[in-house]
């Protein structure tokens, strides 16, 4: 059973459809696909929650819906619980 | 599914609703408490406080009126009593409503003191309440309905969940030829071109790049960015990081279809039916109350992390896809698509959800935000009083 979704093939990050634990090794689906990944969770991901499927350094773009979303404030792992903390947006 | 007849009450003009209210309406904020007795005094009346309509002047002035009357105007309300403190700014809107075709009476209270134009409107509003109780619901189709949407406590699982399912709705309906409106400029922020490319003619764009850089540009001279309100706390605790990715969420319920019309907060449609954009605020109740004085009759409401909202005379239907907000909030939720994010079910089986629940709606069925008694009716103001 996946525990997270993707909107798009080239998108950056999943969404937890179930709360993830640290160190679990979760499988996520592609809606546009229907295609399967599986990542080992760095952190506790809640329920609506961002997880990394790819790795960007600071400063980068970060892409979901293949539309950026906003830029990284720190390098991001595959894996990597992702949130205010680590992303925020490029309009203010 | 949709084979099913819809029933509605088209009124003296064509339109048709799907409630049959009999609404008190203030002109202004100290004309709240004789409205309230009359409703009192006449069961079945629903009267409308609200916090204006004192020293408003231009645009802002324009903008009271337009939604006043446009609420008035409602397919929904069958009847209207109008009460003000004096008898201009009163007449203006009586007279306004009035070219629906529909009753409406108006009273000022100088001159007379509460108590009389309580007694003098309450037996106009018992006429209307009983002339009302009569009407009877005829056959109608989908394309007779306007249709508002609009999300609220959004967090990822409406992008995912919620929000396509609307769309789904969305298509459907301007496909059947019915009309919907979208709004919530400041949430486009970071989608706002995906919007302007659907526009169906280079004017409408530019009309419509128009509208959001003004709505942005007056955030901006407040000399504050919107860190800390957007997105929202709630919007965060869901799992939104950023305005961008709010946005993108919230552009996933407005369908495929072309934008036909850019319109004023308020504003009736005058470009025949199709999907529309409505200048609004993003705050859910000043958003609904001017969607609904533009004329829609009933709303759909994608809600990720519980938004508890309705609307006195347009029943708003709540969707959620979050499985604890399903769980959590089950009172507030007409439609829960879950199955969504366990992929149980597919876009278009909550597609079909939502338009069964469209369906009974119309025909009667109390939403969960009209069970539950909200009646949120804000009026946007756009600025101080003179």
């Amino acid at each position: 059973m996946h525990k997270f979704l993707i909107h798009n093939q080239g998108d950056h990050v999943g969404v937890a459809t179930s709360p993830i634990q640290s160190g679990e090794k979760v499988t996520g689906v592609y809606m546009d696909t229907d295609e399967k990944v599986d990542v080992t969770s760095h952190g506790d991901i809640p329920l609506g929650h961002k997880i990394a499927v790819a790795d960007l350094a600071e400063g980068e773009s970060v892409i979901k819906y293949l539309v950026t979303i906003g830029e990284t404030t720190a390098s991001l792992s595959k894996g990597d619980y992702v949130h205010t903390h680590n992303i925020k947006t490029k309009r203010w | 599914m949709m084979d099913q007849q819809l029933y509605g009450y088209r009124r003296e003009n064509g339109k048709v609703g799907i409630r049959n209210h009999v609404i008190i309406l203030p002109v202004d904020d100290i004309s709240n408490a004789a409205c309230e007795s009359v409703a009192q005094q006449i069961k079945g009346t629903l009267p409308l406080p609200h916090a204006y309509g004192r020293l408003q002047y231009g645009a802002d002035l324009d903008l009271h009126f337009r939604t006043m009357i446009g609420t008035g105007s409602n397919p929904n309300v069958a009847a209207v009593i109008v009460i003000g403190i004096e008898d201009n700014w009163t007449k203006t809107i009586v007279d306004g409503i009035a070219e629906t075709g529909k009753p409406v009476t108006g009273f000022s209270i100088e001159g007379y003191g509460d108590l009389e134009t309580v007694r003098r409107a309450s037996w106009k509003a018992k006429e209307y309440v009983q002339w009302a109780s009569e009407l009877q619901k005829e056959p109608v189709e989908l394309k007779d309905l306007t249709v508002s949407i609009k999300c609220g406590e959004s967090d990822t699982t409406t992008g995912l969940g919620s929000c396509p399912t609307v769309s789904q709705a969305v298509n459907r309906l301007v496909d059947a030829g019915a009309t919907v409106f979208f709004g919530e400029t400041s949430e486009l922020t970071g989608g706002e071109n995906l919007i302007a490319d659907r526009m169906a003619t280079p004017e409408l764009k530019e009309r419509f790049m128009a509208v959001y850089n003004d709505y942005i540009n007056e955030i901006e001279s407040q000399a504050v960015d919107l860190l800390g309100s957007q997105p929202t706390q709630g919007n965060i605790k869901g799992g939104l990081s950023t305005i961008e990715e709010k946005a993108l969420g919230n552009i996933a319920k407005t369908g495929d279809k072309e934008v036909i019309g850019v319109l004023e907060p308020a504003e009736m449609p005058s470009n025949g039916n199709g999907l529309y954009f409505m200048d609004t605020s993003s705050a859910a109740a000043e958003c609904i109350t001017l969607m609904a004085a533009g004329g829609a009759v009933v709303h759909f409401f994608p809600t990720g992390q519980g938004n508890i909202i309705g609307n006195p005379i347009e029943p708003v239907v709540k969707v959620t896809a979050n499985p604890d907000t399903a769980e959590t909030m089950s009172e507030h939720i007409d439609v829960d698509v879950k199955g969504l994010l366990s992929r149980e079910i597919n876009l278009p089986q909550a597609g079909d959800q939502l338009m069964e629940c469209l369906q009974r709606t119309v025909n009667g069925r109390l939403t969960s935000a009209e069970a539950l008694g909200h009646q949120e009716f804000v009026m946007t103001k756009l600025y101080r009083s003179a």
